[in-house]
């Protein structure tokens, strides 16, 4: 067992592992962690599919969308992958209740954007009972969604506004970009005393990465170099951490060297990774799906200009969505995700170039 | 339903303990030792004692604003509880909470919930703990005839029944919402016909009768025990003072009404009842009167007497562990 934040793209990542889809990662950690801990379970609409139909041989029928529960109620059972009611503030509050009671619920939220039904029992009990009870009570609980946008999902299904969640004192958000990361994170949240968000873009889900084979948990609150550079710093999450490593590696063809910045957790938040980074190159830009207003790019941003105001060669940049929600029509939505064009151009304004 | 007889005792004791903590807590908060806000549920008495009797320390209850009452017949200490309100280190919840979010999950206390419904899927999550570790423990959400509005009360009941949880909805029928009467804003005649959505059983007691209610709470708590899964159980009950310490009632509630209620009084009921039925004496209840009394006083002294929380508290509890923790920017 290690925790690590090893950057497995780099030298010296020389472990046994296998190439495996994003979500194959997910559910492999959510398999173990079923298998370490029985008090581990998976509650949500859908997870199984097909409940209380297992007199005419039905047993499983989709686990979400995506598949990102599939098959587990074959292995574990219905008592621990509860499929429940479309009711996300009743079945959410109900995890909570279990968490406060001894539990360690895995709540599948489907969409990101749905947790707004939710958000009552989010605010008022998962953040704040550990504080208003003086310390009494732990709430381990694991929450995940599908977000962002890219896929055609329109404006209801594409959401990315994590830094609400981050707002918030109590919750812990994570932000995997990769088979690997999401492996880490997803171990570490389950583990985890503190109730966690786990955000899994729409686009990385069926993408390709390198994941060993030993166990591992990447601490929460610490980001990673998934590219190391001199000339300027790329902070990316979730989606936007595969858009700076291409941004980077085409940069690095014109001769421009950008270290990017993968913040992994938005809450804790690793200001000295990103801190220390822009300390080397003296120029930032900071890439978030997010539309910009109160977003996490402006929090890193404000956390630089007054952390890091007398390192800074240029204005600090951030590439971020619009302030509009996700638009449907394919062309729209390209126009609304930030990308590689437009993080190489903004960087080559910032350098003067 | 007989009673034994050291609950019929436990019951008076937990009443008057809830009245005179209630009254107490008044006259401390209009003398400003108190802080923030106090809702008490004096006239209440009768349905938290009524359905605490039945209840364990490893059984859970969650709870409102208007939570002393729950606190108090869940076995929460007065001490305690009385310096959470007035903010001292000492409190049960260390001065955080105050009297809207008072908890002891030693006692089988989830904590009082201050948002209107937002407890009531703590129990429901609390008894499918129960269910999962296979234990024959129950849990109860205590909430207002306010709370049945919330689409997270109709969510949790459904749940509860789809998923057959030992858990026992506990309605406190006070009659408002605030200043906003129930048969304003609850269109069906019964709170308890909320039920029937939800194929489970919807019972109506006189919220006034500790002992009715105790029966009826009974029936619950050992179908919920048994398997035999949840219960809506309304109590019709009302509350003697206003929505929270400053509320002057009389501009939305007549004292032709408050008349009819003070009459019922639960606990004068509760010694007439038990005293013709000669299960206990007066100089009994005088007894147990005196001893709370007491009890009260050295609350009130003990929480005035208390230490403030020191400054560091503010920034503990938040989380767990968190590996960047963020003070405030000045």
């Amino acid at each position: 067992m290690t925790t690590t934040s090893i950057n497995p793209l780099g030298p010296g990542f020389e472990v046994p592992g296998r190439e495996e889809r994003y979500r194959d990662s997910f559910q492999r950690t959510l398999r173990d962690e079923l298998n370490r801990d029985e008090n581990v379970y998976v509650m949500g609409e859908d997870v199984a599919g097909g409940p209380g139909r297992e007199d005419q041989g039905i047993i499983d029928s989709w686990g979400g969308p995506f598949a990102a529960t599939k098959g587990l109620i074959q292995d574990f059972g219905a008592q621990r992958i509860v499929d429940t009611p479309i009711s996300e503030a009743g079945f959410l509050g109900a995890a909570i209740g279990s968490a406060l009671t001894g539990l360690r619920p895995v709540v599948d939220l489907m969409y990101f954007d749905f947790i707004g039904v939710a958000m009552d029992q989010i605010i008022s009990n998962a953040s704040k009972s550990r504080y208003m009870f003086g310390g009494q009570t732990r709430i381990p609980l694991t929450m995940f969604a599908r977000s962002g946008g890219g896929t055609g999902h329109a404006a209801q299904h594409s959401s990315n506004f994590y830094s609400i969640l981050a707002h918030l004192p109590g919750i812990k958000v994570v932000v995997p970009s990769d088979p690997y990361s999401v492996r880490g994170l997803l171990a570490a949240s389950i583990r985890d005393d503190d109730p966690v968000m786990v955000c899994n873009h729409k686009k990385l889900i069926n993408l390709t990465g390198f994941v060993p084979d030993e166990e591992y948990i990447i601490e929460l609150g610490k980001g990673r170099l998934t590219r190391v550079g001199t000339d300027v710093t790329l902070v990316g999450m979730s989606w936007t951490t595969e858009v700076c490593n291409n941004a980077a590696d085409q940069l690095a063809k014109e001769g421009i060297s950008a270290e990017v910045v993968d913040l992994l957790s938005l809450s804790p938040l690793d200001e000295e990774i990103f801190l220390n980074s822009v300390a080397k190159t003296n120029k930032v830009v900071i890439v978030d799906e997010d539309s910009p207003r109160a977003s996490m790019a402006s929090e890193v941003s404000a956390v630089i200009a007054e952390k890091a105001f007398d390192l800074l060669d240029a204005p600090i940049k951030r590439v971020t969505g619009p302030h509009t929600p996700v638009p449907y029509s394919r062309d729209l939505e390209n126009l609304f995700l930030p990308n590689e064009a437009d993080v190489i151009a903004t960087t080559k304004k910032l350098l003067g170039e | 339903m007989a009673v034994p007889q050291e609950k019929l005792s436990w019951m008076y004791e937990t009443m008057y303990r809830i009245r005179r903590f209630e009254e107490r807590l008044l006259e401390e908060t209009a003398k400003g030792n108190a802080m923030g806000v106090a809702h008490t549920s004096d006239g209440e008495e009768a349905g938290p004692t009524g359905i605490c009797a039945h209840l364990k320390d490893t059984d859970w209850i969650s709870s409102t604003h208007r939570g002393h009452g729950h606190c108090i017949a869940k076995g929460l200490d007065t001490k305690g509880m009385m310096a959470e309100i007035f903010g001292r280190a000492t409190g049960l919840c260390k001065g955080k909470g105050g009297s809207m979010h008072i908890a002891d999950f030693s006692k089988g206390m989830l904590g009082a919930n201050a948002i209107v419904g937002a407890g009531i899927p703590l129990a429901v999550g609390a008894a499918f703990t129960h269910k999962y570790k296979k234990t024959d423990g129950v849990a109860v959400a205590f909430f207002g005839d306010g709370a049945t509005n919330q689409g997270v009360f109709h969510e949790s009941v459904n749940l509860a029944s789809v998923f057959n949880l030992p858990v026992i909805f506990a309605c406190e029928n006070n009659g408002y919402a605030q200043s906003t009467s129930v048969e304003y804003a609850v269109p069906v005649k019964d709170i308890a016909d909320r039920a029937a959505s939800y194929a489970i059983p919807g019972v109506v007691v006189d919220g006034m009768d500790a002992l009715a209610v105790y029966e009826a709470a009974g029936e619950a708590i050992a179908r919920a025990r048994a398997g035999e899964g949840p219960t809506l159980l309304e109590m019709k009950t009302y509350r003697y003072h206003g929505h929270f310490h400053a509320d002057i009632p009389h501009t939305y509630r007549h004292q032709e009404e408050e008349d009819i209620w003070l009459a019922k009084d639960p606990i004068p009921a509760f010694e007439k009842t038990v005293g013709e039925q000669g299960l206990m004496k007066a100089s009994e209840f005088k007894a147990i009167r005196d001893a709370i009394e007491e009890e009260i006083e050295g609350a009130v002294k003990f929480a005035i007497e208390s230490p403030m929380p020191d400054p560091e508290e503010l920034y503990t509890d938040v989380y767990v562990n968190y590996s960047n923790p963020v003070q405030g920017l000045r």
